[in-house]
C-alpha cells in the first residue's frame, strides 16, 4: 500500500457526500439497504456535528449532498442542516419515503435551499406498496408527490424492483407520468442489508427482467426526453461486475447516523477495519489518511483473476461487499464476474429464482406473485424491524423470526 | 433544436444549477444526483446564459473578453447541443 502522503497526491476529493442522518424509519421495507444490525448503531450525531462535517467535506470539494437514512424527515433539524448545506454551496438531494413531509416542512425546506426531492414508491398499486413497506403509505406518498410539484422541486421517483413488482413496470411508469416525475429510477434490488436476507424471494427471473426492460424501452420511445428513465440492471444477471462506487475511496463518502465514515453505505460489514468516526477525526484525515479509505484504493489489494485483468481499471474488481457476502473474502473478485471462480454462487441463486418461479405457477414461466394474489406471497420475507435487528446483532435472525 | 439564432436568449434549464468549483477548477452543472464538469469554453459560454443576454450578446462578450473573432458558429453549435441535453432552455 502507498504511504498516505503519496495517496493524497493521486486521490481526488470526495465529491459525493451521503449523509445518513438517522436509521429511524417508519417503513419496514423488505429490500432496505440499511445494515440489518442498525439497532446496534450508536447515538445520532447532533445538529452542530452535522454542520461541522458539512463544512469540512465542502472544503475538500464535496458538492453533491444526499440526505438519506432511514427516513431523514425523522430528524427535526433537517431544515437547519439544509440551510447550512445550501449556504456552503452543496447541491442538496433529499432521499425520502415521504413520511413526515407536510406542506409546512416542504415550504420551509424550499426556503432553506433544498434542490431536489427523490420520493420512493414500493409499487404502483396501493396494495403491494403497503405490503412491501408494511405500512399504509400509498395515499400519503401520492399527496407528497403533489406537494413536490406544487413547490416546484425537480422530482425523482424511485422504485426498487424485484420479483414481486417487476411485472408492473408499465403501471409504475404510468404512475410516474401521472404525478409529473422528471426522472424515474427503476432500481433493481441490490442484495445487501435486509435485501440480502430476502434475496431468494426477491430475485426476479430472466424472463421478468427482459419483459421489464422491453416495457421501459417502449415508454422511453413514447415520451422522449420528457421524463428520463434510469433502469438499474440487477448485476446478478450480468457477466461483468459493476464499477461499484467508481472504486472505494474514489468519489463517495458515506456518513452513518452515529458519525462513522464509510467508503460506501454498506461497507461497515467489511471485516478487519476500524472505520473512523467524525467525532474523533476531521473529514480530511479520514478521507486521505485512514486505513479504511486507503486500503481498497488502487489495485495492490487485488487477487487473481482481477490483479492481471485488463478490465480492472474499468470495474475495479466490482463490489467489495458483494465479494465478502458471497465468498467470505472482500479481496476476491466480485462473483458477478464470470471470470471469478465463485461465479457459480451467482448463477445458482438465479437458478433458484427461476425454479421458485416455475414451481409457483405450474412451470409456465409466469411470475409467482400476481397483484392481489396475497395467498401466494412468499411466507418468509423478513421485514426491516427494530426488534429483528437486535436479534440479528446477536446472530439469531432465523430464531427471532421463528419466535415472532 | 437546429438553428439557434443570434436573438435567442438561452438560460440555465429549470432544475439545473451552474457553479464554479474551486476544487475542480471548473464550472460544473448540477442536477438531481448528477454533475457535469464543463471544459473552459463550455463554462465560459454557460456562465453567460442568463436568459437576458442574446446569443449575439454572448458572442460579442466572449470575443471581447478573449480577444477572439468569429465565435458565432461555435457558440451557436454549443448552445444547440446544450439545449438538446436540457442543460439550457430558451427564454422569451
Amino acid at each position: 500500500m502507498s504511504a498516505p502522503a503519496q495517496v493524497a497526491q493521486t486521490v481526488g476529493p470526495p465529491m459525493w457526500l451521503l449523509a445518513e442522518l438517522t436509521y429511524r424509519c417508519p417503513l419496514h421495507c423488505v429490500f432496505c439497504s440499511n445494515p440489518t444490525e442498525f439497532a446496534a448503531t450508536g447515538a445520532e450525531l447532533a445538529t452542530e456535528d452535522w454542520l461541522r462535517v458539512l463544512r469540512e467535506a465542502r472544503a475538500l470539494g464535496a458538492v453533491q449532498l444526499g440526505l438519506s437514512g432511514g427516513e431523514p424527515l425523522a430528524r427535526d433539524d433537517l431544515e437547519p442542516i439544509v440551510a447550512e448545506a445550501h449556504a456552503l454551496g452543496y447541491y442538496i438531494n433529499l432521499i425520502t419515503s415521504g413520511v413526515g413531509m407536510t406542506e409546512e416542512r416542504i415550504r420551509a425546506l424550499k426556503s432553506a435551499g433544498l434542490d431536489h426531492i427523490q420520493l420512493s414508491f414500493q409499487d404502483s398499486s396501493r396494495e403491494l406498496n403497503d405490503f412491501l413497506s408494511s405500512t399504509r403509505t400509498f395515499e400519503l406518498k401520492s399527496r407528497v408527490a403533489a406537494l413536490i410539484r406544487k413547490y416546484d422541486y425537480p422530482m425523482v421517483l424511485n422504485v426498487v424492483l424485484h420479483r414481486l413488482n417487476i411485472d408492473h413496470v408499465d403501471e409504475i411508469l404510468a404512475m410516474a407520468e401521472r404525478i409529473g416525475a422528471d426522472y424515474v429510477e427503476l432500481a433493481n434490488t441490490q442484495y445487501y442489508g435486509w435485501a440480502w436476507l430476502n434475496r431468494d424471494h426477491l430475485l426476479p427471473t430472466r424472463a421478468q427482467l427482459e419483459r421489464a426492460e422491453a416495457a421501459t424501452q417502449r415508454v422511453r420511445a413514447r415520451l422522449g426526453a420528457k421524463m428520463q428513465i434510469f433502469f438499474v440492471v440487477p448485476d446478478y444477471f450480468e457477466t461483468r461486475p459493476k464499477p461499484c462506487m467508481n472504486g472505494l475511496g474514489s468519489v463517495f463518502l458515506t456518513l452513518t447516523p452515529d458519525g462513522t465514515a464509510l467508503p460506501c453505505h454498506a461497507a461497515r460489514m467489511l471485516p478487519g477495519f476500524t472505520f473512523p468516526n467524525v467525532r474523533d477525526s476531521d473529514v480530511r484525515s479520514i478521507w486521505y489518511e485512514s486505513e479504511a479509505f486507503n486500503h481498497f484504493r488502487g489495485d495492490s489489494w487485488m487477487k487473481e483473476p482481477c490483479r492481471s485483468c485488463p478490465e480492472k481499471t474499468k470495474d475495479h474488481g466490482g463490489c467489495r461487499c458483494q465479494a465478502f457476502l458471497l465468498t467470505g473474502d472482500a479481496a476476491n473478485a466480485d462473483p458477478v464476474c464470470d471470470l471469478s471462480p465463485h461465479h457459480h454462487l451467482v448463477t445458482e441463486a438465479v437458478a433458484r429464482a427461476e425454479h421458485a418461479a416455475a414451481a409457483g405457477n405450474g412451470g409456465n414461466g409466469l411470475p409467482t406473485v400476481a397483484p392481489g394474489a396475497g395467498s401466494t406471497r412468499p411466507r418468509e420475507l423478513v421485514f426491516r424491524d427494530h426488534r429483528i435487528s437486535i436479534a440479528v446483532e446477536h446472530g439469531g435472525v432465523r430464531r427471532a423470526l421463528s419466535e415472532t | 433544436m437546429s438553428g439557434v439564432g443570434p436573438a435567442a436568449k438561452p438560460a440555465i434549464a429549470h432544475g439545473m444549477r451552474l457553479q464554479w468549483e474551486p476544487a475542480q477548477s471548473a464550472h460544473v452543472l448540477l442536477y438531481p444526483e448528477g454533475m457535469v464538469q464543463l471544459n473552459e469554453s463550455a463554462g465560459a459560454i454557460m456562465s453567460r446564459c442568463d436568459g437576458v443576454r442574446t446569443v449575439a450578446d454572448i458572442v460579442a462578450d466572449l470575443e471581447r473578453t478573449y480577444s477572439l473573432s468569429d465565435l458565432s458558429a461555435d457558440v451557436s453549435a454549443f448552445v444547440e447541443l446544450a439545449l438538446e441535453r436540457r442543460w439550457l432552455e430558451l427564454r422569451e
